[in-house]
């Protein structure tokens, strides 16, 4: 038995390639299902002795892992370990009763929806399939089908959007009442169909939307969600009714912990070495079903890359970094300058001296953390 | 030589009006240089030289032309060396004014030619360029007639190029220059009329004998400086070096004197023998002094021993050329460079980038000032940082220029003298349609685009030329400019009291526009002492985040982070603002940009 207690699945399936989209996904393909979920399961027969006897989370990640066949899915979900936690993205339009009982029976424990926007126009934007109706749909039908974990998954900044349009799909989001929120800013990746269309438009518009994610939070926090990590915010408080609502496969990776990934394009973090499957499927399964491991990248993560993962992610966290842990990778005069600034703040309790970053800090994360590793 | 068979000239002329064709076609005529080995131009020996088409270190040449020895003393064509011409002048008995007859006289003729005439020199006109299809040497030669109040047709008319009336030339030099005159049995004395470096051999003395004679090997001293050195070797240029026994009262030459610094040998100082010293030296010696300051940076902060090296090297050969190392806290480790003016400046720039492939970041230039503290304590300021604040006067460099436009133009070039604190002095008609402006101005206002905004006022048609004035008191303030609250020694200046707003709006509006935006909000002022004339705010960003981060692209996210710190690192730290080496630049180029819009 192996010592590592994160799981993530990868599904490539998707109806529609959204253009703004950079994760390993492939259209359609139905005939492929069966024999991706063999290649998945014998992938995990390889590896699998690196789990552990307890694995706490499991992550169905894609693509659009309920795009899957159904009877394929559960096949799936059936052979992976049980966790404390198992996660399914969804897009809303595959979300019907059927599908939320599947998922319940085969111990999915959470639901991460793709909602993206409740504006139609921007949906079209996004070359999303779902309409806002559909959310709400998908909300009611895991709610019937007993799930009390369900996260949402919001874009801003997306072109064209208007601040009116930012405040409707916040009010809108809440409105379900989800036990979690990742607000993303859309980001436009370099070669994508999306940047071609309207990269333009977005230059035109970063000034305007340069506060959007100050009110993002402002708004969710404002309803009682707290803010634990630069793009996620769970229930808090009453109302999360003492659970810890963080995703905690996702706070495995922010934690810098040892993770398994499995599937197409996966990547894993095991014993100072990251390996990243290559992203075709046709190689992938064709090397699983010759009993080989699929074709893969490897990278070594000596201490000092570590050192410097734990500080950039730790940093993401609204948990303190204690600085002990992070050795090199800290500028300690960037700090000082950085503390002087106010974008960070520095603490002392028993585990010896620690670091956050303040609420302006968090939002200049990108530029703070930048600043705070050591060359 | 016999006294009476030597003739001694120099060649005025505007830059592009001949004067290194005509010299040129002279060595080809008498033989000094075969038709084969005539390299066009002979005589400027520097690559930049040729290419910008002007004379920056002047030699001499001895050529025969029946039966006497002619020296010709080239000099400088440039205003920044009007010391080194008014000695070359010196070392003649006449010169050869040389006009192109499309052009007319330009400024900066006029000036030499004021300098020769004033040193009872024969002046020799002659109007060049008669091939050309545009050429009016009438009307040149009406103009020279009357500078010099002569009659036009003793105006030689010449055509350089083909060589037309070039003979006359001649025979014009040895019949209206005179001999020289000087005692060939007095002690030894020579003029050092130039210098320029041999790397095998020291420093090289180009030199008129007016009295006595000199011999090879013969203990020498400089009577101004007090360097003492023998006489390695006596020779002439004719026009390769040429040595002889002995140069005697009256001929020109060259001594090569194994000394290993150019410094220590100035243009204007008189050698005479330590075996029979003469009792005074020749008058005029004046120690230059650099006018025109600038901070030299390597944009690379590791060039800065090529740098230093460089500048070594470039100072043996000129020795009007000064520098010591400066520190800013903004452009790093440099130097400050004090040079005859503007040109000179230019030249040394070029230099350092041409021939040591040195990539420089160069301050606005600025000129001496004379401050004169509260506690009556009196400092000479080369960079407005040192300028004290504490200031009970400060004075500042005046110039007496002259310009030369056609009438039309006359109005744009008041205007322009006017906004740069000039004072009219004086305007005379050369000839109906060109008329000569006289001002002094600070020259504090010239060494900034003064002379691209005359050009393009005048469609190109000024000509200008100045001489320095002497100091005057002035209404200046030190303007700092300060990024994040802290002080950009490099940006300070010093300027006019009426021209301070604007020029300090203008310096925070360009850095505001250059910086780019920070975590912190990043004020951008500029205050004359502790009264803030000017402010601007670099806004701060409000996010900054890379939106997801899980577990597939923790690598990517790693690598873009190190991406970003490694840009900062790229970045000047002023104020605990990262500050792009672009801006400053951007800044120190104000000026050329706004000659360009």
């Amino acid at each position: 038995m192996g010592h590592v207690r994160h799981l993530y699945v990868h599904l490539p399936f998707c109806a529609h390639r959204c253009g703004y989209c950079d994760f390993v996904t492939v259209v359609g393909r139905r005939g492929q299902h069966a024999s991706y979920v063999d290649a998945l399961l014998a992938e995990l027969d390889l590896e699998g002795s690196v789990l552990a006897e307890d694995v706490e989370t499991v992550f169905l990640g894609g693509g659009t892992p309920t795009f899957t066949h159904p009877p394929e899915l559960a096949r799936l979900l059936e052979a992976l370990p049980a966790a404390r936690e198992v996660t399914v993205e969804a897009n809303p339009e595959t979300v019907t009763p059927e599908l939320a009982a599947l998922l319940q029976a085969n111990g999915v424990t959470r639901v991460s929806l793709g909602a993206q926007s409740f504006q139609p126009h921007l949906l079209e934007v996004l070359e999303r399939r779902a309409s806002p109706e559909a959310v709400r749909r998908s909300v009611r039908a895991l709610r019937g089908a007993g799930f009390d974990n369900v996260s949402l998954d919001l874009l801003y900044g997306i072109p064209g959007q208007g601040t009116a349009d930012l405040d409707a799909d916040l009010a809108q989001a809440l409105a379900l009442e989800p036990e979690h929120l990742s607000c993303y800013e859309l980001e436009a990746m370099p070669g994508t169909r999306f940047t071609h269309a309207h990269g333009d438009e977005l230059e035109r518009q970063a000034e305007a939307m340069e506060g959007y994610f100050e009110k993002v939070v402002d708004t969710v926090v404002g309803s009682g969600y707290r803010w634990y990590e630069t793009a996620n915010f769970c229930l808090d408080g009453a109302r999360a009714a003492v659970r810890d609502l963080r995703a905690h496969h996702n706070l495995g990776y922010w934690q810098g912990r040892d993770y398994l990934g499995v599937g197409v394009g996966a990547v894993s973090t095991v014993a100072g070495e990251r390996r990243r499957n290559l992203p075709s499927i046709s190689r992938y399964a064709a090397a699983l079903a010759d009993g080989h491991l699929p074709p893969r990248e490897i990278e070594r993560i000596d201490h000092a890359t570590r050192d410097r993962e734990l500080l950039l992610l730790g940093l993401r966290l609204d948990e303190p970094v204690v600085i002990a842990d992070v050795g090199d990778a800290l500028d300690l005069d960037a700090l000082d300058r950085l503390v002087a600034s106010g974008l960070v703040e520095r603490s002392t309790n028993g585990r010896g001296e620690e670091m956050r970053l303040t609420r302006r800090g968090r939002f200049l994360g990108g530029g703070v953390t930048a600043e705070l590793l050591a060359r | 030589m016999q006294q009476d068979r030597i003739r001694n000239f120099a060649i005025i002329a505007h830059i592009d009006h001949g004067k290194s064709t005509l010299a040129d076609r002279i060595l080809e005529l008498t033989g000094a240089v075969s038709e084969r080995d005539m390299r066009e131009q002979l005589l400027d020996t520097m690559d930049l030289e040729r290419e910008r088409g002007i004379t920056i270190k002047a030699q001499a040449v001895r050529v025969s032309w029946r039966g006497h020895q002619l020296n010709l003393i080239d000099t400088p064509g440039h205003v920044d060396f009007t010391y080194e011409v008014s000695r070359s002048l010196q070392a003649c008995e006449g010169a050869l004014l040389v006009v192109d007859a499309a052009q007319g006289i330009e400024a900066q003729t006029l000036a030499n030619a004021y300098l020769a005439i004033d040193g009872g020199l024969e002046i020799v006109p002659a109007a060049n360029k008669i091939d050309l299809p545009q050429a009016d040497p009438d009307g040149a030669a009406k103009e020279l007639g009357d500078l010099l109040g002569e009659l036009p047709d003793r105006v030689l008319r010449i055509s350089a190029k083909t060589g037309v009336g070039v003979p006359e030339v001649l025979d014009a030099i040895v019949e209206r220059i005179p001999a020289p005159a000087g005692d060939p049995d007095a002690p030894a004395r020579a003029l050092v009329f130039d210098s320029s470096y041999d790397q095998y051999r020291g420093v090289v003395a180009f030199v008129r004998v007016v009295d006595g004679a000199f011999s090879t090997r013969e203990p020498l001293r400089a009577m101004a400086q007090g360097t003492e050195f023998d006489a390695e070797e006596l020779g002439a240029m004719s026009p390769a070096r040429t040595p002889v026994d002995s140069l005697s009262a009256g001929e020109v030459g060259y001594v090569i004197t194994g000394l290993k610094d150019v410094s220590r040998l100035r243009v204007g100082d008189t050698l005479t023998s330590r075996r029979r010293p003469a009792a005074g030296p020749l008058p005029g010696y004046q120690d230059v002094k650099p006018m025109v300051f600038a901070g030299i940076f390597p944009t690379d902060s590791d060039a800065y021993t090529e740098l230093r090296d460089a500048l070594e090297r470039l100072k043996l050969n000129d020795g009007s050329l000064s520098y010591e190392p400066e520190t800013s806290q903004a452009l790093g480790f440099g130097f400050r460079c004090g040079f005859l003016g503007l040109l000179h400046m230019e030249i040394v720039r070029e230099r350092l980038e041409r021939e040591f492939d040195l990539d420089l970041l160069i301050t606005a230039p600025t000129v001496a000032y004379r401050a004169t503290t509260r506690t009556g304590e009196e400092v000479e300021v080369h960079n407005p940082a040192e300028m004290p604040r504490e200031l009970e006067q400060v004075e500042e460099p005046y110039v007496k220029a002259s310009v030369i436009v056609p009438k039309d133009y006359v109005g744009s070039v008041m205007e322009l003298a006017n906004e740069r604190r000039g004072s009219f002095d004086h305007m005379e008609y050369l000839s109906e349609g060109r008329v000569l402006l006289v001002y002094e101005l600070p020259l504090g206002e010239i060494v900034i685009d003064f002379y691209d905004q005359l050009k393009s006022r005048t469609r190109g048609y000024a000509s200008f030329d100045y001489d320095v004035a002497g100091f005057r008191p002035g209404e200046l303030s030190r303007v700092d400019i300060l990024v994040g609250g802290e002080q950009v020694d490099a940006l300070s200046l010093i300027i006019h009291r009426d021209a301070a707003y604007e020029r300090g709006r203008q310096l925070v509006e360009r850095l505001r526009e250059e910086i780019p935006r920070q975590m912190i909000d990043v004020p951008i002022q500029a205050a004359i002492g502790s009264r803030v004339i000017a402010r601007e705010t670099v806004k701060a960003r409000r996010k900054d985040v890379l939106a997801k981060c899980y577990g597939g692209d923790i690598s990517r996210k790693r690598k873009l982070l190190e991406k970003q710190k490694k840009g900062k690192k790229r970045m000047k730290q002023v104020g605990g603002v990262e500050v792009p080496q672009e801006a400053f630049l951007a800044v120190l180029n104000l000026d050329s940009e706004r000659k360009r819009s």
